[in-house]
């Protein structure tokens, strides 16, 4: 039956035009991406060194500039104590809508404002804190790295709650059931069947968001400021990698310049691993 | 008999106390001797809506206690929905709404004093399609009901096995207790299901097509194991298989429509219906 077996010559040329189209399509999309890291490291490779992960800014203009020691700390202690108040807050918030909210209007209420909230630039959740926690003076000193972490967290909450209702969406409805059928009251079904049949889809999804936290810099540039030392407690001036890089690129001096593009490369190491568990997470899912 | 239903967490405790057994018909295989007796199910004038559709109209059935009652009839006649009615998991759906009553001996599950819990401890069901928690292992499927709910006092350990072998699954997994329990087949899946609603002890076990998600063989492990479930639970099956009524069940229901049509022994059923419905249906002839 060659009638069957042979594809005519046009159709062929289609196939093999559009085969080529969107190949060449995804090359122009990974070509900034690939160019992106290609910089970095060519910029950025040549500032680490045992004492520049190891040492915190001296602030001299002149001279050694140090390291970014008490970035990567700063943001490793903010991005957590985001993380602590954002994520059982989306969960929460998530678990409701699923579980409870359902089609209402209460809860397409709140889906609606949480998408609203996932668009307002990050800007505006620095300000609010600035003007909320940092000229109130909250706590005794104006500027502290807890009320950067707090700008973190709302920044991060809507992408928590929207990622954490999808995956709880995919929950079939028959484990709810065969729960429910048991006789179990539905918050148990909630916490006891749902959370952790989703629990690996939820961790990807936060991470995810925390990955994005670590790298903004608008909600923490008036809340938790920039210093030179090492701060290990967030009641104080905090430093930041996204901060740090932001004050250093615009200075003149050329070591400085060096150790913005250092502290980049930092960074993007640092979100690619958390990007990286949580993707190790997501293989685990129990959910198609 | 005691009333079942109760507004507490305690899971009831039933007394075991002899009564005369009723004879099962012929058509379910070897009369077996009643273990533990259960109680009975009555329902009156049970309407179900789904928002405006009208899915049940005014059904009125009783359910033999230690029998097992088969439901029939062509997809959306509303076997399915009054099944979920007599544990009130009608209710879980978004619009959903019953009238009418479905006792349990006496107390009326609908009854404003009733817990729904409790209800659905004293009713148990199995699903269509086996449906055992991904997360948790053999015995933890098994132990989910117990452990769920908080029932404290219990050993754990014997009410798992006991279980098990209630559900005939207990010699193919003994030795793999902490395995998961997706990693089993279709057919075991389905029996740990059973065992996970037996677990709770119930009174009554709902069945809503246990078997049309397996393969024959498994399906036959199933009819056996409902066989002698009956000697402890009342059960009541919802089935698209005609052969599968009459080869498990004491009496058959055949629904059309959202009525009831006619119920009776399954041997008058499948031979000399009332009906003129009825024996265009088992007799392959309907529409």
């Amino acid at each position: 039956m060659t009638a069957l077996t042979l594809a005519s010559p046009r159709r062929r040329a289609t196939d093999r035009l559009m085969r080529s189209l969107l190949a060449a399509g995804t090359l122009v999309a990974l070509l900034p991406l690939g160019a992106i890291v290609g910089y970095l490291l060519s910029k950025g490779l040549g500032a680490w060194s045992w004492d520049f992960f190891t040492t915190d800014p001296t602030g001299n203009f002149l001279g050694d500039p140090g390291g970014i020691r008490s970035a990567i700390v700063g943001t490793v202690e903010m991005v957590a104590l985001a993380a602590a108040l954002s994520v059982p807050l989306g969960w929460g918030v998530a678990l409701y809508l699923v579980e409870y909210g359902r089609q209402g209007r209460f809860a397409a209420t709140v889906r609606y404002f949480v998408d609203v909230m996932t668009g307002v630039p990050s800007i505006v959740f620095g300000l609010f804190v600035y003007v909320t926690l940092v000229v109130s003076g909250l706590g005794g000193a104006s500027f502290a790295g807890w009320k950067g972490s707090v700008a973190l967290a709302l920044l991060m909450l809507p992408v928590v709650t929207r990622s954490a209702e999808v995956v709880l969406r995919l929950v079939p409805d028959a484990l709810r059931e065969a729960a429910l059928a048991l006789g179990t009251p539905r918050w148990r079904v909630a916490l006891k069947v749902v959370l952790p049949t989703a629990l690996p889809g939820l961790v990807t999804g936060s991470l995810l968001a925390v990955a994005r936290a670590a790298g903004e810099t608008a909600p923490l540039l008036f809340t938790a400021t920039i210093v030179n030392a090492t701060s290990f407690s967030l009641a104080d001036r905090t430093n930041s990698l996204p901060v740090q890089i932001y004050t250093d690129i615009g200075s003149p001096n050329d070591l400085l310049v060096q150790r913005a593009w250092g502290a980049a490369l930092a960074l993007v190491a640092l979100i690619l691993l958390t990007t990286l568990v949580a993707r190790l997470f997501s293989r685990r899912s129990h959910l198609s | 008999m005691t009333n079942t239903i109760i507004m507490d967490d305690q899971l009831p405790t039933r007394p075991r106390v002899s009564v005369s057994a009723p004879s099962p018909s012929a058509s379910a295989g070897t009369p077996q001797p009643i273990e533990r007796p259960a109680p009975a199910l009555h329902v009156g004038d049970l309407h179900a809506h789904y928002g405006d559709t009208h899915a049940v109209k005014g059904v009125t059935i009783d359910y033999a206690p230690n029998e097992v009652t088969a439901m029939i009839g062509p997809s959306g006649c509303g076997k399915s929905t009054v099944l979920r009615c007599l544990n009130r998991m009608h209710e879980e759906i978004a619009g959903a709404h019953v009238t009418g009553s479905v006792r349990l001996d006496e107390t009326d599950i609908y009854g404003p004093e009733v817990d729904v819990v409790a209800v659905r401890r004293a009713i148990g069901m199995v699903f269509q399609k086996p449906n055992p928690f991904p997360t948790m292992s053999i015995y933890d499927n098994v132990a989910a009901g117990l452990k769920l709910n908080g029932v404290k006092g219990v050993d754990l350990d014997e009410r798992v096995e006991q279980s098990l072998r209630g559900a005939g699954l207990w010699d193919e997994v003994s030795d793999r207790l902490r395995a998961p329990g997706i990693g089993l087949s279709g057919g075991q899946q389905q029996r740990l299901c059973i065992a996970r609603t037996i677990a709770v002890q119930p009174d009554v076990i709902l069945m809503d097509e246990p078997c049309s998600a397996l393969d024959p063989i498994a399906t036959l492990k199933v009819e056996e194991l409902i066989a002698q479930l009956k000697t402890r639970f009342t059960i009541v099956i919802v089935t698209h298989n005609l052969q599968q009524a009459a080869r498990v069940a004491d009496s058959t229901a055949f629904f059309l429509l959202g009525e009831l049509v006619e119920h009776a022994s399954t041997d008058q059923m499948f031979t000399n219906p009332g009906d003129e419905r009825t024996e265009r249906y088992v007799t392959g002839r309907f529409g």
